[in-house]
């Protein structure tokens, strides 16, 4: 019986890096578009608040995700116009936007903090797959939001390596310059893949509040937008080494919880609360370590905003 | 290439020479403006009267002795975390851990007055003082080495460990350092009267603020008039010029980040010995993330911190007064975040102005 406490816990793993999952997906959008967004825990926030706050109304958990997604994606094109167009520091502008972001979603989640939702995504076991022995019950009896995570993933690695438009991403973060002689639009494409890596963060955070919580919080990422920005450098880039690393964090996070019940230990639970960051942190250390031995790594012009008139 | 994007573009942005001064004046005071209004947005949107909300909260920030005094007792942990920041963010040091430092801060001045509760004021203030900018900087060292040492990106470590921090105060002030007679409450037992800040005119106004302006000034001085300075601007213009002039970048990643929280950490040993003359659970609400606003507000000067900072204490105290009629605490954060994008966004007219009409002078298209 050991085996099956086993298999719950790595089930319940794939659920709580779901959230990260999706958000690092976003940021790898991003960032290989030449952008760096640290807004993502205020998006992730915004499209808790507003999935949680419509699904609730409308009893419609899916209507509560596209809203989300809308919602994310506005303020993402906000960071984006900014960045962008009037070429603002990303940092500070990021920053700002997981301030306002954190703001906004207070102000419009008060009224709702700690309701439950009363319908939420219901799990969905999938026949055949779920029959396989251990991997279908960590993996193959979730709700359709992770499974959109299973078929995302793969598609975006595909959608980076092996499309034309891929290739066109991968170009304007490493030289924009270069990619804009030939005849690439830097400035739509950095739009369009700031904003939907925005709506993926929103996704992530209405995941939360949708399915994992499910209720709302305030601040209820508890720094999950930050670690997906740690993560994604810790998965150079990659959206399958992304949905390792969500998965381990999520691991992490499940493992803190479960013995925190498990009384016999007697850690004391802030030192298991603080185990995700220090394991960012640590991560963080040694994939850029590993990055600069091996030469591989961020997008070239990741961070720059892009100037025509000074190219 | 580059002559006909010129010519097809009709508005033009140019970089001058020098930035506005006009520009660097107006856009402030203009984003707080748009800010306001964009908060009455949605204040009307959640059936709140936006203009009565904004006067009950100017009101509660300076419509009194009390509330003014209170102005100041914010501004002091935002002047001191905003100062550290300032000189951190001029070296193009991304610290976020402001909050984080100034926990440690917290934790480091409450060890020393519930550690020696015996000592009299004139050893314990400095003692408590010195533990204090210790504790901070040290935080601070930690993404500081990784940092310098191996390029780890400080944002993300600086910010992974203000929650760190947080939890390390949480768990002193719920576990072994928990006030036996404090009815449950996640505090420690209260330090002695000489652990105390001295207050002034009878207010809460405490001694934090003369470390502020003392801060401000010792700051001045070493980014002007010192060789270190010199140092830290030159790297924050450019750190391969740094590099080449023989500037060691590393080293000074250490000090300014130590220094960076110190100020920080200053901040958090003002809070428990000034306001709350004990350790709890929320020491700060935020002060170390406010403070970058503040300081990115006052163009990372240190008078200028000062100043921005007494504005949004009283931004804090206006929030604190209509909490009470209902008005969600969020605001004053909502309002911070909508300042810092008005300004960010207003900067390119400091360093740019709008042309109209095609480019002149520029026939060779480079």
């Amino acid at each position: 019986m050991e085996n099956s406490i086993w298999i719950a816990t790595l089930a319940a793993a794939v659920t709580a890096g779901t959230p990260i999952l999706y958000a690092a997906l976003g940021e790898i959008l991003a960032e290989r578009a030449g952008v760096l967004n640290l807004g993502v825990e205020g998006m992730m926030l915004v499209g808790a608040v507003t999935g949680f706050i419509v699904a609730f109304l409308t009893k419609n958990p899916w209507f509560g995700f596209f809203m989300a997604l809308l919602a994310s994606g506005a303020v993402a094109s906000v960071f984006a116009f900014l960045t962008i167009s009037l070429r603002a520091n990303q940092v500070v502008t990021g920053l700002a936007l997981t301030i306002f972001g954190t703001g906004l979603s207070g102000f419009l989640g008060k009224a709702y903090i700690g309701i439950p939702l009363p319908v939420t995504f219901k799990t969905f076991v999938i026949p055949g797959l779920s029959q396989i022995p251990i991997l279908g019950t960590i993996f193959f009896k979730h709700d359709p939001l992770i499974y959109l995570t299973y078929i995302l993933t793969p598609f975006l690695w595909y959608y980076f390596y092996h499309t034309r438009p891929g290739l066109n991403l991968r170009a304007i973060g490493e030289n924009p310059a270069a990619a804009d002689a030939m005849g690439v639009n830097v400035f739509a494409l950095r739009y369009f893949y700031v904003i939907l890596g925005g709506m993926l963060a929103g996704a992530g955070g209405a995941y939360l509040s949708l399915v994992y919580a499910p209720t709302w919080l305030e601040n209820m990422t508890a720094g999950r937008g930050w670690i997906a920005v740690a993560l994604v450098i810790f998965a150079v880039w990659d959206p399958f080494k992304a949905l390792l690393g969500s998965y381990l964090f999520g691991g992490v996070d499940t493992l803190a919880y479960s013995l925190q019940a498990a009384t016999a230990v007697t850690i004391p639970s802030f030192f298991l609360k603080m185990l995700p960051y220090i394991l960012t942190i640590i991560v963080l250390i040694i994939s850029t370590r590993r990055t600069v031995i091996q030469r591989i790594g961020a997008p070239g012009a990741l961070g720059i905003p892009y100037n025509r008139e000074e190219r | 290439m580059a002559v006909s994007s010129a010519t097809r573009s009709f508005i033009r942005w140019e970089k001058r020479l020098q930035p506005s001064r006009i520009m660097s004046v107006i856009v402030p005071v203009v984003s707080v403006i748009l800010a306001l209004i964009i908060g009455a947005f949605f204040l009307s949107a959640t059936g709140f009267e936006p203009l009565k909300v904004y006067e009950k909260m100017f009101n509660g920030a300076f419509g009194s002795r009390y509330g003014i005094s209170e102005t100041i007792v914010k501004a002091v942990p935002l002047m001191l975390a905003g100062l550290g920041i300032s000189v951190a963010f001029r070296m193009l040091l991304w610290n976020i851990g402001a909050e984080g430092q100034l926990y440690m801060g917290a934790f480091g001045a409450s060890w020393v007055a519930l550690t020696f509760p015996q000592l009299p004021a004139y050893i314990m203030l400095p003692a408590m003082f010195f533990a204090g900018c210790l504790m901070g900087g040290l935080w601070a060292l930690i993404p500081a080495f990784f940092r310098a040492k191996w390029e780890v990106n400080e944002v993300i470590t600086t910010l992974m460990l203000n929650y760190v921090a947080i939890f390390w105060v949480d768990y002193l002030v719920y576990g072994p350092w928990k006030d036996p007679e404090g009815f449950n409450f996640p505090l420690t037992a209260s330090f002695s009267e000489a652990a105390t800040l001295p207050t002034i005119f009878g207010t809460r106004v405490h001694l934090g603020l003369i470390f502020a302006l003392v801060s401000a000034l010792v700051l001045a001085v070493i980014l002007w008039h010192t060789r270190w300075g010199y140092e830290i601007r030159v790297i924050g213009e450019s750190a391969r010029a740094a590099h080449y002039a023989g500037i060691n970048i590393k080293r000074n990643i250490m000090l300014v980040m130590f220094l960076s929280g110190a100020l920080a950490g200053l901040a958090g040993m003002s809070e428990v010995a000034g306001i709350a003359h004990r350790l709890q659970h929320g020491i700060s609400p935020g002060y170390g993330y406010t403070a970058i606003i503040v300081a990115w507000l006052a163009k990372l000067h240190p008078f200028m911190i000062i100043l921005v900072s007494f504005f949004f204490g009283a931004l804090i105290v206006g929030g604190y007064s209509v909490q009470i009629s209902g008005v969600p605490a969020a605001t004053v954060s909502m309002l911070q975040g909508a300042i810092l994008f008005f300004l960010l966004g207003g900067e390119l007219l400091t360093y740019y102005r709008i042309r109209f009409g095609p480019k002149v002078g520029d026939v060779n298209g480079k």
